[in-house]
């Protein structure tokens, strides 16, 4: 059963906060989960479906009861800053399955006020199978990322210069973001000359570290239809992970390899189709080798493709993350998946700011990698479509 | 400028029941990996079924405990260390540290060897842990 005109995504709400020192990260989920329900229209009571992942304190069950749902169908699906976009999916398929109407998925986190940051040492739980054998070697989000930059590099000529164009786009895009965390504008030198964190990732190559988190409501065509805000239908979606293939790991790749191509065959469009993107970002290296692996350039030409603003939207030929993204806007819990859905939602409604605003964006894409991209890490994939 | 290697406190890894003789293997300077007798397929890191055919018929091999480095990045916050993934002779991939040596001087398909460096501290002392080394030429 493919999940292509099944659910709409009829709520979406990105929390204002950038810094949340005085509030829980269960209150953040309230205030995201209310914010989208009133975006679309809709009320708890009318909420029959929940959907979060490994930022949620507590889990599902802490959640639903907190919330005070009232819910018959639950996913807690984590495949790291990925998650939403995956939840996005299953949500479809479960409205399309009958086990839900109104889907609320919710994440939020405050990093930034507890001084986490992608420096520090992954927290893992006992009894990992994988973590003996990488743990001591000191894998940090940064580390991980600039390792398989090292070796993009190396097979394909990437360069430095190339990979900071993602970041000088982003940065164009925040100027007109006011709920931006860095709104200003930088140039490829300036991201040259920031400091060096991870060889070869630039200080400017990384996301922010940001509190806050977001929400969003996918309901079924019917009830769509009956409210009031633009139609945005699901299309099509594909979910992968990623690991080191037991000893034969390769790092020139992402999961998006298999989830991009499954969310296009069921949405029946190509890369060509895509007015919009929502590229994740925790990385310089994410966005350009998610673009290759999305299918909307060639393996290893993702740094011709990302230079000279050709992601910057009225400039380029793929406007992507013209929120700021993660590496301008917001980066919410370390976990960037759900901003992603939520712009490309704007971007369809045409609620984007005006001077990023896409014309005619009917077809938006939004992909996510959450997790190591190294290690292992889970790679999601959803197209859109404005009725 | 060269950036000299620093000891830097490894985490301590959790030993699981299965990995007895790596870690035991370890202390006394050997890499063991896993190799499959059904599917002749080798693997990293260690399982108690084969993660390609699923058999049981896995055993433990000597690896030449020489290799290639295939990709790493030097931390420049902090300590700076370098994490790496070397592949081994025997063709798998496996993260580790690359130590005693200039870390500003490493770089992709530099030969190395094996180099055991212990977790932990003197409070906590783990086991050891396969680093690695460049061979000088």
């Amino acid at each position: 059963m493919a999940i292509k005109g099944k659910a709409y995504i009829a709520g979406a709400f990105e929390h204002p906060t950038r810094k949340a020192e005085n509030k829980s990260v269960a209150a953040l989920h309230a205030e995201c989960a209310k914010g989208a329900l009133e975006d679309a229209g809709l009320s708890f009571g009318d909420v029959d479906g929940y959907f979060c992942a490994g930022d949620a304190p507590g889990g599902v069950l802490s959640m639903v009861d907190y919330l005070g749902l009232n819910v018959r169908h639950l996913d807690g699906t984590d495949i790291g800053g990925s998650s939403y976009i995956a939840h996005v999916s299953h949500a479809a398929e479960a409205i399309a399955a009958g086990k839900c109407n109104v889907a609320l998925i919710t994440m939020a986190g405050r990093p930034r006020s507890e001084g986490r940051s992608g420096l520090k040492q992954k927290i893992v739980g006992a009894n990992v199978p994988d973590t003996p054998f990488e743990l001591p070697f000191g894998p940090t989000a940064v580390n991980e990322y600039a390792m398989a930059t090292m070796r993009h590099m190396h097979e394909f000529g990437t360069t430095s210069e190339q990979l900071a164009w993602v970041k000088v786009a982003a940065s164009h895009h925040a100027q007109h973001n006011p709920n931006a965390m860095l709104r200003d504008v930088v140039t490829v030198e300036d991201v040259l000359a920031s400091p060096m964190i991870a060889d070869p990732l630039h200080r400017l190559d990384c996301c922010v570290v940001s509190d806050g988190g977001g929400a969003l409501v996918v309901v079924s065509p019917e009830i769509a239809k009956s409210l009031k805000r633009p139609l945005v239908r699901v299309m099509g979606s594909g979910e992968a992970p990623k690991g080191q293939a037991a000893g034969k790991t390769d790092l020139t790749y992402s999961g998006a390899i298999w989830s991009g191509p499954a969310a296009f065959a069921e949405a029946g469009l190509t890369p060509q189709d895509i007015k919009y993107a929502s590229i994740y970002d925790s990385f310089t290296i994410t966005v350009l080798m998610q673009l290759e692996d999305l299918g909307f350039c060639k393996k290893g030409e993702g740094g011709k493709f990302v230079a000279d603003g050709n992601l910057i939207s009225g400039v380029g030929k793929l406007p992507i993350n013209t929120d700021g993204g993660g590496l301008n806007n917001n980066h919410p819990a370390s976990r960037g998946g759900i901003v992603k859905v939520i712009e490309a939602v704007r971007q369809l409604r045409g609620e984007a700011h005006p001077n990023v605003q896409v014309k005619n964006c009917d077809i938006a894409l939004a992909h996510g990698t959450g997790g190591g991209l190294s290690s292992r890490h889970g790679s999601a994939t959803l197209i859109l479509e404005r009725v | 400028m060269a950036t000299t290697y620093e000891t830097r406190k490894m985490a301590v890894p959790e030993v699981h029941p299965e990995h007895k003789e790596y870690w035991e293997a370890a202390a006394l300077g050997t890499l063991l990996i896993k190799q499959c007798d059904s599917c002749g397929e080798a693997h990293y890191y260690p399982r108690v079924l084969c993660p390609h055919c699923m058999s049981d018929n896995t055993k433990w091999n000597e690896a030449k405990g020489t290799g290639t480095i295939y990709t790493y990045s030097v931390m420049r916050k902090g300590t700076p260390y370098a994490i790496a993934f070397v592949e081994l002779d025997e063709g798998l991939r496996m993260m580790t540290n690359i130590v005693d040596c200039d870390l500003d001087t490493i770089h992709i398909g530099q030969k190395v060897k094996v180099a055991f460096k212990q977790s932990g501290d003197q409070d906590n002392p783990g086991p050891f842990v396969p680093c690695f080394t460049p061979i000088k030429e």
